[in-house]
């Protein structure tokens, strides 16, 4: 982390039970009893509004806990702070939920996985796993045997528990109905095609306004982070394109960025400029499709064969150089698995050629329509503040004037070498989110243009040794992904597999806001909230 | 009467693994069957199989390069499958595009049998056939053979879209091998599975605690 030496005065000076511990990126750890304090003096009065990433750790005898990866997104410092609960049994953390909007679904996710209990969180129900599924996956000691395969129909459970703190210092169990029995409530998902894979949302209506939402999640939730830990550093890296299958390249970058700057490895600038490209002409891929899908759930079917019809195009020159159309499997821990194409150079030309007129095409067709225009504008309006408090990075965030991307704010790759403007527009609507990512195939076009012809000469693959082991410590790296900030947390214990390695899914705080920003929208809208939010819901469920 | 299975753009010879379908035809012709039920399958048969309405049912990967079959390249119109439909009640096969968790597994279930009969299902990808890259998990459902019946199964991860359509032409030849008078496409015979469908509805009847919130 860049900015840590003038921000550990200050925080030892908030709480000086703090610890800097050293290895890797360095981080603070906080006992659980003082970690509320700090938490609402980094929020309020140090001005840390954005919650990157909160990370479940099971440690073993140090007990279980929370990392919370801080940033202030006016200054652009960034501060890491653990906390751990000593008491496996009863591991129970203070919710931040108050503080920062995001850490809501998060802490439900590390209740789900580790069971820590977060007092006065509102809604502590498991987010990915089945209500009656017994233990907690992640934690070390979890026994595979204890949940075989159950085909019994889920119940739908109506009332969300929260632990209450009492003035003993203890806590209680609360229980309150999420939904009154006078609310209509209908269900979408798993299984519906607008909502772009199995997610599923209960809808309670007053007529055919929204007034809550409740969104089910894991029914993709496939236990990855899970997995890699009984896996080596490179096999580790095969999951990465398998969670948002639309950022493929990026997912990987970041992973093996995050494993390289453990192993102290600088790669080469060869390296760097074809990674960022891939990365670009797979946001370009992902945006493509974004466009396509939203027009097919608006019903304008025209458009999702115009969107497939270019991202082929696209496809062809990924495949040429790396040999798979979806999934490339290309970058690799010190570089990428093979050099690139005789003929990239050119077909990238070609397509940079092709492309800028096309998109007027869709600016015809789509853009200037007045059912798309009456759909999209003034719906599902995502305020700023909200959209950092949620951690709605991406062209979400964008869309709602936080200037949240992770290529200006923490530059990777080359992107410090190009000239690209960061789309950045006001309303927060859906037009506007629209319109970002439209825009955003323009620049990622000028990015590849301005490095195509300059690709320098040199290695394509660093030498590393066959077995790679990391030292001690815990990393954090993140790239953007083609919807937002994918960020990659790795603990290593000087094992040749990793202690701990999270993933912040770029989808999971897009899908946390969906309640507050449809909430007095028409039901229909919900469809093109959901498409312009753009989540993929393998990357949400992991 | 002599039957084949012909499809149009493909030539017999080119497909591989016919054992199965050719063991089908073998039972077919050693049973024998009259002509005129025999001349009405075969139009039944053809007008079925090329007209074969999947589901639109996606979990992962593989649903990525299910809409790609569905856009203008691959196309797969051209064979009479284009018409997605987002109900099981209308759909004629299931294509499990992706991987299936321990939470999704009764949801497809439930899609399967609420799907008219005769139906299918067509295993895609790695994750669908044996859970693929997922295998160890305590969260993935090691192959969908294992919940419901699977007429084809397309390896890859994903598999390329001329893969997909290579798995749906096959998914064709068995439409057309089958006898469509005389039972439904089941591996158990009729009576059996008229009282396995009873058991299931009185079941529901009786409890009443069912969770309604899934239906379509």
């Amino acid at each position: 982390m860049e900015n840590n030496t003038a921000i550990k005065d200050r925080i030892t000076a908030i709480e000086p039970a703090a610890v800097w511990s050293e290895a890797g990126d360095g981080l603070f750890k906080v006992p659980a009893a003082s970690f509320r304090h700090l938490a609402e003096q980094l929020r309020h009065a140090e001005g840390f509004d954005f919650l990157r990433s909160l990370t479940g750790v099971d440690e073993g005898e140090e007990g279980l806990g929370c990392i919370y990866h801080l940033e202030n997104t006016g200054t652009g410092e960034n501060v890491a702070v653990s906390a751990l609960d000593t008491d496996r049994e009863n591991a129970s953390l203070p919710s931040v939920h108050d503080l920062w909007k995001g850490a809501g679904f998060n802490e439900r996710e590390a209740y789900d996985f580790f069971g820590i209990k977060f007092i006065g969180h509102p809604d502590l129900r498991r987010l990915y796993l089945r209500d009656d599924w017994k233990g907690f996956p992640l934690r070390k000691d979890y026994d595979m045997s204890l949940n075989p395969l159950n085909m019994e129909n889920e119940e739908a459970n109506d009332d969300s528990p929260s632990y209450v703190m009492t003035k003993d210092g203890g806590y209680i169990l609360k229980r309150h109905p999420l939904f009154e029995d006078q609310e209509y409530v209908i269900n979408i998902g798993p299984q519906h095609p607008a909502t772009h894979g199995v997610l599923r949302f209960r809808v309670s209506l007053e007529g055919e306004i929204i007034k809550k939402l409740d969104v089910h999640c894991g029914y993709i939730h496939r236990g990855i982070e899970k997995l890699c830990e009984s896996m080596t550093y490179p096999q580790t890296l095969g999951f990465t394109d398998r969670l948002d299958y639309l950022g493929a390249m990026q997912n990987r970058h970041a992973l093996c960025m995050c494993i390289e700057k453990a192993m102290g490895l600088e790669v080469s600038d060869r390296i760097r400029y074809i990674r960022t490209i891939m990365d670009e002409l797979q946001r370009i891929d992902s945006h493509l499709l974004f466009i396509a899908c939203l027009s097919q759930d608006m019903g304008a079917l025209e458009v999702f064969f115009l969107g497939f019809r270019d991202r082929e195009k696209v496809l062809d020159i990924l495949e040429q150089t790396t040999g798979g159309r979806l999934i490339q499997a290309y970058n690799r821990i010190g570089g990428v698995q093979a050099d690139i194409h005789p003929d990239f150079v050119k077909k990238v030309k070609e397509f940079i050629k092709y492309m800028r007129p096309k998109l007027q095409e869709y600016h015809e067709i789509f853009t200037g329509n007045v059912i798309v225009q009456q759909r999209l504008e003034g719906t599902g309006v995502l305020s700023r503040e909200d959209a950092i408090s949620f951690g709605a990075t991406g062209g979400t965030g964008r869309a709602s004037g936080w200037a949240c991307d992770v290529r200006k704010r923490h530059p990777y790759g080359v992107y410090d070498k190009v000239d690209f403007k960061e789309i950045v527009l006001d309303n927060g609507d859906c037009f506007d989110r629209y319109m970002v990512r439209v825009k955003e195939i323009e620049e990622s076009l000028n990015i590849v243009e301005q490095l195509i012809d300059n690709i320098p000469e040199g290695e394509y693959l660093m030498k590393t040794k066959p077995i790679i082991k990391l030292p001690e410590g815990s990393w954090y790296s993140a790239v953007e992904g083609s919807r937002g900030e994918f960020g990659v947390y790795l603990e290593s214990r000087g094992d040749k597999s990793p202690y701990r390695l999270k993933f912040r899914s770029t989808g999971l705080p897009l899908v946390s806001c969906i309640d507050t920003i449809s909430r007095n929208a028409k039901i229909a809208d919900l469809i093109a909230i959901g498409g312009t939010l753009d989540y993929v819901v393998p990357d949400i469920d992991r | 009467m002599k039957r084949n299975v012909d499809i149009k753009s493909m030539k017999y010879e080119d497909f591989n693994d016919n054992e199965y379908i050719e063991q089908m035809l073998k039972e077919l012709r050693e049973n024998g069957t009259n002509v005129i039920v025999g001349c009405l399958d075969d139009v039944i048969e053809w007008g079925r199989s090329n007209s074969l309405w999947p589901l639109t049912f996606a979990t992962s990967c593989c649903g990525i390069e299910f809409m790609a079959i569905g856009a203008a390249r691959y196309d797969f119109a051209r064979f009479g499958f284009e018409v997605a439909r987002a109900s099981p009640r209308q759909a004629d096969f299931i294509m499990v595009a992706g991987t299936i968790t321990n939470k999704m597994a009764p949801v497809l279930k439930r899609l399967y049998d609420q799907m008219a009969d005769p139906k299918y299902v067509v295993a895609t990808g790695g994750c669908a056939i044996s859970g693929g890259p997922f295998q160890k998990s305590y969260h993935v459902v090691n192959g969908v053979d294992k919940i419901i019946p699977v007429d084809v199964y397309i390896p890859g991860c994903p598999p390329r879209p001329e893969a997909m359509l290579y798995g749906l032409m096959q998914l064709q030849r068995k439409v057309k091998a089958q006898r469509f008078f005389g039972g439904v496409n089941k591996s158990i015979s009729e009576k059996e599975y008229e009282k396995l469908m009873r058991e299931d509805t009185n079941k529901a009847e009786d409890n009443r605690d069912y969770d309604e919130s899934g239906l379509a």
